[in-house]
C-alpha cells in the first residue's frame, strides 16, 4: 500500500471503536460494531477503513473484509444515497402488492434495486422481511419506516426525500 | 378461550409503555427483586422446567432441560438473546422490544441469574430501529436503576448487558450462526456437537434463547408452573416423548386477512379461528387458499386444513415442518402458488449461507427452476426434480449443518404434495409445446434463468 493513502477512520470513530473493546473478550468481536459505526459515518466501508478497523482489531484486513463481505447490507466500492430505502419483497408483503410499488418507485426514481439516484438523494435495496408484516406492503427508509404502501404512499415517500 | 386473559401483551396500549417509570408503575421488576432475594438459580431453572416452557424462537426445545445442559465447571456463562426475528411473516419480538423493552429485560436478568450467566449480549437485527433504540434506552435505565452491574437489585448477582447489532441476514438468528457473528467472523453454523451449552460464545458454555421465550420466564416466575401448565395443551398420551404446548404464545398474523397483526392466545388456537376471530376473516370475502403456519420455513396447509391447532405438533400432523414462529400468513384463493413458492425460493436461495454444498446448490437451483417454470419454460418432470432435490437437503436428511435447509425445502414438498394440479395446469398452458419434455434443459436457457 503506498505510504499516500490517506486515513479514513477518524479520531471519534476510532474512539468510538476503541470504547467498545471492554464489552467483548476478544477484539475480533468489535468487528460488526467497528463496521457499523464507519458504514453510519460515510456510507460504505473503503477498502482502506477495512485496513484501519484490522489494525485497531489486531487482525488482517482479509479477516475483516471477510465479515465484510458476508453481510450484504455493508457497501464498499461507493457509498450509498443519503436516504438507503428497503423495500421489503418477501411473503406478506408480496401478498399485498410489494412488486407493484418496488416497480412503481425504480419507474419514478430511473433506478434499479442496488442502484443510487445521480444526486446522490437515494439508494434502493431489494429487502427480506423487514419484521413489520402486519403493515405489508412496508420499506423502511433510513430509520422510518413506512407501512401499507402503495404507489400513491411511495410517491409521498419519495417526495419527503433530503 | 374466552376467559384467556393475555399477559405477554398486557401492557401494550398503555402510553409510554416502553419507559421504565411506566414500566414499574405497574408491577414491572417486583418479581425480579423478589427472586434474586429469595429464590437459588436452581430453584429457578426447576420451575421453568415443571412449567413446560418450550423455547419459541422455532425449535421449541424445552427451555429449563437446555439450561440444565450448561457446563457449569466452566466460566463465564455468556447469554445470547436471540432477537434476529429474520423468519418471513414474523414480527412479535419487534413488538415486545419496542413497546415494552423491560418485559424483556426483566426476563432476560432472570433467565441470566437462574444459569448464573454474567454478561448477555443481545443480538438484534439491523431493521428494528426503533426497537434498537428503545432496548438500548431501557437497558441503560436499568443500569441507573441498579437492575443491571454489580449486585443486581441489592442481591451479589452481577451482570452486563449489551447490545449488539446484526447486518442483514437471516442466518445470524440460527444459533450458532449467531455465535460466529457476534466472535466477528461471517455466520456460518457450527456442526453440532459440541452444543453451545457446553462450547458457545468464545468457546465458553452459552445459552441461546429467544426474546418471547425470556418474557414467558418472567410471567413464570411471577405466577408459577402450575399457571402456565393451565394454558396451552398438554401432553399427547399417544407420544411419551411430547412435553405438550403450555403456556400463551404470541400469533403474528399478516397476508391476505382484514386485520393482520400480533395476537396472544393460548397454544393450540386453530389456524381458522385464528383468522377468523382475531383476524376478522380473509380479506375481500375471499377464501384461504393455503395458509404457511409458523414462517415461511414450515410449508403450507392448504384450505382444507384451518382446522390445524397451532400447537408444537399440530402443523406436523398436517406435513408442515413444525409450528416454527407461530407467524402465520395466509394466501387468498386469487393468489398463485406458483408466485409464492418462487417468492419463497428466492428467499432461501438468498439467505443460504453457502457453508453447505447441497444447501447452497440446492436453494439456488430450486430457484431456477421455479424462474424458469414463472417464465412458462417448466416441464411437469421439474416437479419430481424439485421434490427429489428438497428430499435431499437439511438436517433430517443429514446433508447439511443447520436447519435453514429443511426450511428451504418444505415450503418446496408441501406446495407441489399439496397444489400439484396447480402446478401442472400452469405448466401445460404456459408451455404448451415443451411441457413432456424430459431432454437436458439447453445451457442458454438455463444460463439465462440463472440471471
Ligand atoms: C435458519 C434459522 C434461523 C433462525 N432464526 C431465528 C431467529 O431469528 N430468532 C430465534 O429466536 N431463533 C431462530 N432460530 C432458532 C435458533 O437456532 C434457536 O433454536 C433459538 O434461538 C433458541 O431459542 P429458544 O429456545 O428460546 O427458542 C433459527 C434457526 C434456524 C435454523
Ligand atoms: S444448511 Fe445452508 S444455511 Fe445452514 S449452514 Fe449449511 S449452507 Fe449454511
Ligand atoms: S414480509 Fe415484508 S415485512 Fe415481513
Amino acid at each position: 500500500m503506498p505510504a499516500t493513502t490517506p486515513r479514513v477512520l477518524t479520531d471519534e470513530m476510532i474512539e468510538e471503536i476503541r470504547a467498545l473493546f471492554p464489552r467483548y473478550p476478544t477484539r475480533r468481536a468489535v468487528t460488526l460494531p467497528a463496521l457499523h459505526i464507519v458504514h453510519q459515518r460515510l456510507r460504505h466501508v473503503p477498502l482502506q477503513a477495512v485496513v484501519e478497523i484490522a489494525e485497531l482489531l489486531e487482525l488482517a484486513p482479509a479477516e475483516v473484509q471477510d465479515t465484510l463481505t458476508f453481510y450484504g447490507f455493508f457497501k464498499q466500492n461507493q457509498p450509498h444515497g443519503r436516504t438507503r430505502l428497503w423495500v421489503c419483497r418477501s411473503i406478506s408483503c408480496f401478498l399485498r402488492g410489494s412488486d407493484e410499488v418496488l416497480r412503481h418507485i425504480c419507474r419514478r426514481t430511473g433506478v434499479q434495486p442496488g442502484q443510487t439516484t445521480p444526486d446522490g438523494r437515494l439508494t434502493i435495496e431489494e429487502a427480506e422481511c423487514l419484521g413489520a408484516c402486519e403493515f405489508a406492503p412496508c420499506a423502511l427508509a433510513n430509520d422510518a419506516l413506512w407501512k401499507c404502501l402503495t404507489p400513491e404512499e411511495a410517491d409521498r415517500l419519495l417526495k419527503t426525500l433530503k | 378461550m374466552d376467559d384467556f386473559e393475555p399477559v405477554l401483551l398486557a401492557n401494550i396500549g398503555v402510553e409510554n409503555s416502553h419507559e421504565l417509570r411506566v414500566y414499574e408503575s405497574r408491577g414491572g421488576y417486583q418479581t425480579l427483586r423478589r427472586a434474586v432475594r429469595e429464590k437459588t438459580p436452581q430453584e429457578l431453572v426447576e420451575l421453568v422446567k415443571a412449567s413446560g416452557l418450550r423455547g419459541r424462537g422455532g425449535a421449541g426445545f424445552p427451555t429449563g432441560l437446555k439450561w440444565t445442559f450448561l457446563d457449569k465447571k466452566s466460566r463465564p456463562i455468556y447469554f445470547c438473546l436471540n432477537a434476529d426475528e429474520s423468519e418471513p411473516g414474523t414480527f412479535n419480538n419487534r413488538i415486545l422490544m419496542e413497546e415494552d423493552p423491560h418485559q424483556v429485560l426483566e426476563g432476560l436478568i432472570l433467565s441470566c441469574y437462574a444459569t448464573e450467566s454474567s454478561v448477555a449480549y443481545i443480538y438484534m437485527r439491523y431493521e428494528y430501529p426503533t426497537a434498537w433504540q428503545r432496548m438500548g434506552r431501557a437497558v441503560q435505565e436499568c443500569y441507573e436503576a441498579g437492575l443491571l452491574g454489580q449486585r443486581v437489585a441489592g442481591s451479589d448477582y452481577s451482570l452486563d448487558v449489551y447490545l449488539h447489532r446484526g447486518a442483514g441476514a437471516y442466518i445470524c438468528g440460527e444459533e450458532t450462526g449467531l455465535i460466529e457473528s457476534l466472535e466477528g467472523k461471517r455466520a456460518w453454523p457450527r456442526i453440532k456437537p459440541p452444543f453451545p451449552a457446553v462450547e458457545g460464545l468464545f468457546r465458553k458454555p452459552t445459552v441461546v434463547n429467544n426474546v418471547e421465550t425470556v418474557a414467558c420466564v418472567k410471567h413464570i416466575v411471577e405466577r408459577g408452573a402450575d399457571w402456565f401448565r393451565s394454558i396451552g395443551v398438554p401432553p399427547d398420551p399417544n407420544n411419551p416423548r411430547d412435553p405438550g404446548s403450555f403456556g400463551p404464545k404470541l400469533y403474528c398474523l399478516s397476508g391476505h386477512v382484514n386485520r393482520p397483526g400480533c395476537y396472544e392466545a393460548p397454544l393450540g388456537i386453530t389456524v381458522r379461528e385464528l383468522i377468523d376471530r382475531m383476524g376478522q376473516g380473509v380479506w375481500k370475502g375471499r377464501q384461504a387458499k393455503a395458509v404457511v403456519p409458523g414462517g415461511i420455513s414450515m410449508g403450507f396447509l392448504s384450505g382444507e386444513e384451518l382446522d390445524c391447532p397451532l400447537d408444537f405438533n399440530g402443523p406436523g400432523r398436517y406435513g408442515c415442518l413444525g409450528l416454527g414462529t407461530a407467524a402465520v400468513v395466509v394466501i387468498d384463493d386469487q393468489t398463485s402458488m406458483i408466485d409464492v413458492l418462487y417468492n419463497s425460493c428466492r428467499f432461501f436461495a438468498h439467505e443460504s449461507c453457502g457453508q453447505c454444498t447441497p444447501c447452497r446448490e440446492g436453494t439456488a437451483w430450486a430457484y431456477n427452476i421455479l424462474k424458469r417454470i414463472k417464465a412458462g419454460r417448466g416441464r411437469l418432470v421439474d416437479l419430481d426434480l424439485l421434490l427429489g432435490l428438497a428430499d435431499s437437503m437439511g438436517i433430517i436428511p443429514g446433508t447439511t449443518i443447520c436447519g435453514l435447509a429443511d426450511g428451504a425445502a418444505w415450503p418446496i414438498k408441501n406446495a407441489i404434495r399439496k397444489f400439484r394440479d396447480e402446478f401442472e395446469t400452469y405448466i401445460r398452458q404456459t408451455n404448451p409445446t415443451g411441457y413432456q419434455r424430459t431432454d437436458p434443459v439447453p445451457a442458454m436457457e438455463l444460463s439465462e434463468s440463472c440471471r
